[in-house]
């Protein structure tokens, strides 16, 4: 009797256990949260060292137009506008993701309101392979088909916002249709019994009751394309045709933030103005990358419909 | 235009959208496959690539990029599992967990370039390990972490919760209720987590170019101890996965037949993922029907 | 509806003249804000079948849920629950400690997705039972006290997820019973079953009765008839009478209590 009653109040290989697996589960969770702190501290700090090593002023480095890094213009000033990128990575992701919602919301539509089971059935593999082909083939397809095709559709030499677009948006296409499926699922039932029961058409309910409700989850979902789309390397890099120009439209070499990092990182050395430029290239990336979240969840907050 | 022609043309437009979206995949699938797999070819499989000259390989690429998901997974599912163990059973509803969760979303979506670059910065060059395998491996679990972690939580999640109450209804720990009876029942859900994981981490560049590096040193398959700097397993040496190969050929390479090798390599590339998707699908299938087995 | 208000203060509740397996001492649940128990003080005794009756919501598995702790991480709970001399809620107790003794089976069966056999052992030997020749015996044993082994002696090694409902529900008190607690909790263990398989498992809870403490959360007026020796009566957030089966269910003390064993309110 005295001892259950003692081994009620002590701690036994129960409670070791229970502390041993939490403390294993904490570190590992605390290695995540160090590896994301360590990420934005790191690039943030070397994203600054061209404003405060180099005392590059941060409007010039925004609205700038000529990206030379290792020269100095007739004041004297290095020439580090990033201006042109800027535009060319906003072009790309904002087409990119015009052309692909329309795609996205029609096969959003036709899994869940017009055929339920064989769209699912049909659809969803697809859109898991087009997940998984990488970005370089994409970016290799791009090379291969679409520029040379555009070159003799348009004339010029292929390269540019138009080619980037459009490798863009097959690659943002499966993130922003699966999401919409999503929110388009969790519309509920009885909100389409009650439109086509007042005698609307299938189209009239999707369009006025379905996707009016869904809109805030395919906004969110379209943020999440273009956050794919700004942040996408390779793929955009093979196509957009590297010269680090304004673009003067969809058919000119260009570059893109991302773009101009992959190819000039190598080619600078650590510490130097050209690397650190660089640098601030990869800065704007991972605050455009938190941009991108904050709009989510503010609209997803905002949303009318809860899951 | 009345009702019913509307509803006739929208349903109509949504069924040319979904042809076009089926005819992109199978556009793309065809052309990688058409092309590139009449370059695949035993040679092609076992030599060595070459830089001025025609008629190269991918073996090394081919091997490299295999090693390097091997040694990320190994790293990479330790503390996705602790991680998502945490999330899905421990993690208290508090503010210190919503930040967690939101830090775990930035990472996942931070671009992947932005996450090489992170790691070509402290490894590469702070830590002085140079372009090697380690690095390139380290950069890929970066990558590869938020989504193999979610994958995780989610799977235990899906794992009933009157599984873990009858653990602990049985003066069994939380520690042993989770690593006993929900983690063995969502073993299907992880698995097919971590094969798609794998494929993603397979056809990644961008996070490589400046952690694995972009060269294949010739390296010795006889030699099997990981030490030796000729080894092939040895993790502090560069490696050019196959991924990078495609990538390199088609910016700066001067190789004369870099699009015959570009599409062999992409259709290895496709090949392997199809088949890690499949077998992610089977494996799922399997297991579950094996854990539900009826007598 | 027709929800007929009662007062809150008129209570009957008897204190048992017999061995106590446990009581509680001024049992107050709280969901957040939601005062979910008020003040129940109730003694169990040893060796007996209690029934704890009453509609949907009126805390009667809530408060079956703490007698374990089983809900620690999900409400906050106040006053005492005294387990041999010792007040088992209070913050320095080993819950698991407690759980070996005071078990408990939920509404919906729920075997592990391993063999019969492991269901049975896997605590077992998580509590240090190696020797085979042992957990085969108390597989047995265990399987035989909730009449289930006839039916699955030669099926140990398959999955338990094949059994029926009302087989794996004897199978979780099998899997109780295997760890000699000295309580059973069940809360509403036949809800989800049908007529046969609630009545296999009545009698089971009959057979278990000579060597345990069983108390079961029931919605089933006649189950508890049928089975209890004392039964507790509760009402949102209130135990409103306590006293012998028969007493309650003949001869009710509350208002309350003879109309919801007459079918009179809900």
């Amino acid at each position: 009797m005295d001892e259950i009653k003692k081994n009620l109040q002590s701690s036994s290989k129960a409670t070791h256990q229970d502390y041993f697996g939490k403390t294993i589960t904490y570190i590992c969770i605390a290695f995540v949260g160090l590896l994301v702190i360590s990420i934005l501290y790191f690039i943030t700090t070397r994203g600054l060292a061209t404003f405060t090593e180099n005392h590059v002023s941060l409007w010039k480095f925004l609205s700038g137009k000529n990206w030379n890094p290792g020269m100095l213009d007739k004041h004297g000033q290095p020439q580090i506008g990033a201006l042109p990128m800027i535009v060319t990575s906003f072009s790309v992701t904002v087409l990119a993701a015009v052309v692909a919602t329309p795609f996205a919301i029609g096969v959003a539509l036709f899994m869940t309101e017009i055929a339920p089971e064989k769209g699912t059935k049909i659809l969803q593999p697809v859109i898991e392979l087009l997940v998984g082909i990488p970005s370089v083939v994409y970016g290799f397809i791009g090379l291969s088909v679409i520029v040379p095709l555009i070159r003799h559709s348009f004339g010029g030499t292929g390269f540019g916002i138009l080619a980037g677009t459009l490798v863009l948006f097959v690659m943002v296409l499966p993130t922003i249709t699966s999401l919409s499926v999503d929110s388009i699922k969790a519309v509920p039932m009885f909100y389409r019994s009650a439109s086509l029961a007042l005698g609307a058409t299938r189209w009239q309910t999707i369009y006025k009751v379905v996707l009016r409700a869904a809109t805030p989850g395919i906004l969110t979902a379209i943020i999440f394309g273009m956050s794919r789309a700004f942040g996408e390397a390779l793929a955009v890099q093979m196509v957009i045709g590297n010269a680090v120009l304004m673009p003067h439209g969809l058919l000119t070499p260009s570059s893109t933030l991302t773009s101009q990092l992959t190819t000039g990182i190598g080619n600078t050395t650590m510490g130097t103005l050209p690397n650190n430029a660089l640098w601030s290239l990869a800065l704007i990336l991972l605050l455009m990358s938190l941009v991108f979240n904050i709009l989510v969840r503010f609209i997803g907050k905002k949303g009318s419909l809860k899951k | 235009m009345n009702p019913k022609t509307s509803d006739q043309l929208a349903t109509g437009v949504i069924y040319a959208l979904v042809a076009a979206v089926i005819g992109i995949l199978i556009f793309l699938l065809g052309y990688i496959l058409m092309t590139g797999i009449p370059h695949i070819s035993g040679h092609f499989l076992t030599s060595a690539a070459q830089s001025f000259r025609a008629g190269g390989g991918v073996r090394d690429q081919l091997f490299n990029s295999l090693y390097l998901l091997v040694l990320t997974l190994i790293i990479s599912f330790p503390i996705a599992l602790g991680s998502g163990i945490y999330l899905s059973e421990y993690a208290p509803e508090n503010w210190v967990t919503s930040l967690i969760r939101t830090s775990v979303e930035v990472l996942s979506s931070l671009p992947s370039v932005v996450v090489g670059l992170f790691g070509y910065l402290l490894f590469v060059i702070r830590f002085g390990m140079g372009f090697s395998i380690l690095a390139g491996a380290i950069a890929l679990t970066f990558f590869n972490l938020p989504l193999l972690t979610r994958s995780i939580e989610e799977s235990l999640q899906d794992v009933s919760e009157l599984q873990r109450e009858a653990g602990l209804s049985l003066g069994l720990s939380r520690w042993k209720t989770i690593t006993g009876i929900v983690l063995p029942a969502a073993v299907p859900g992880i698995l097919t987590g971590i094969i798609l994981s794998a494929g993603r981490v397979f056809g990644e560049a961008a996070a490589l170019i400046y952690t694995a590096g972009q060269s294949a040193p010739t390296v010795n398959y006889g030699d099997w101890n990981p030490m030796d700097s000729a080894s092939f397993l040895n993790p502090m040496r560069p490696a050019e996965t196959l991924a990078v190969h495609i990538w390199k050929l088609n910016t700066e390479g001067v190789t004369p037949d870099a699009a015959q090798i570009s599409s062999g390599a992409s259709a290895v590339l496709i090949v392997v993922i199809l088949l890690f998707n499949l077998m992610a699908r089977l494996l799922g299938n399997w297991m579950y029907k094996k854990m539900t087995a009826t007598r | 509806m027709n929800m007929q208000t009662y007062a809150f203060d008129k209570t009957h509740i008897i204190q048992i003249p017999l061995e106590k397996a446990m009581t509680t001492e001024n049992l107050q649940v709280f969901y957040g804000d939601n005062h979910a128990m008020h003040d129940a003080s109730l003694e169990f005794p040893r060796y007996r079948i209690t029934a704890l009756i009453g509609a949907s919501g009126s805390g009667k598995s809530t408060y079956l849920r703490c007698l374990n702790r089983m809900n620690d991480r999900i409400a906050t709970v106040k006053g005492k629950i005294m387990y041999r001399g010792t007040d088992i809620n209070s913050d320095h107790i080993n819950v698991y400690e407690v759980r070996k003794h005071i078990s408990m089976v939920f509404q919906r069966p729920n075997p592990f997705a391993k063999s019969i056999r492991e269901n049975i052992t896997f605590a077992l030997k998580r509590n240090g039972i190696k020797d085979k020749a042992e957990l085969n015996k108390r597989v047995e044993e265990s399987l035989k006290a909730a009449a289930l082994w006839d039916e699955v002696k030669d099926d140990l090694d398959k999955s338990a997820l094949a059994l029926s409902g009302g087989q794996a529900q004897r199978l979780c008190i099998a899997r109780c019973v295997a760890m000699k607690p000295d309580i059973l909790l069940l809360d509403e263990p036949a809800s989800a079953l049908d007529p046969i398989s609630t009545a296999k498992i009545e009698e089971t809870l009959q057979q278990l009765r000579k060597n345990y403490s069983i108390i079961i959360v029931t919605h089933n007026m006649q189950q508890a008839s049928r089975i209890a020796d004392y039964t507790a009566f509760f009402h949102m957030g209130h135990v409103l009478e306590y006293d012998e089966t028969e007493k309650i269910f003949t001869n009710p003390e509350i208002k309350a209590t003879e109309d919801y064993i007459s079918g009179n309110f809900g």
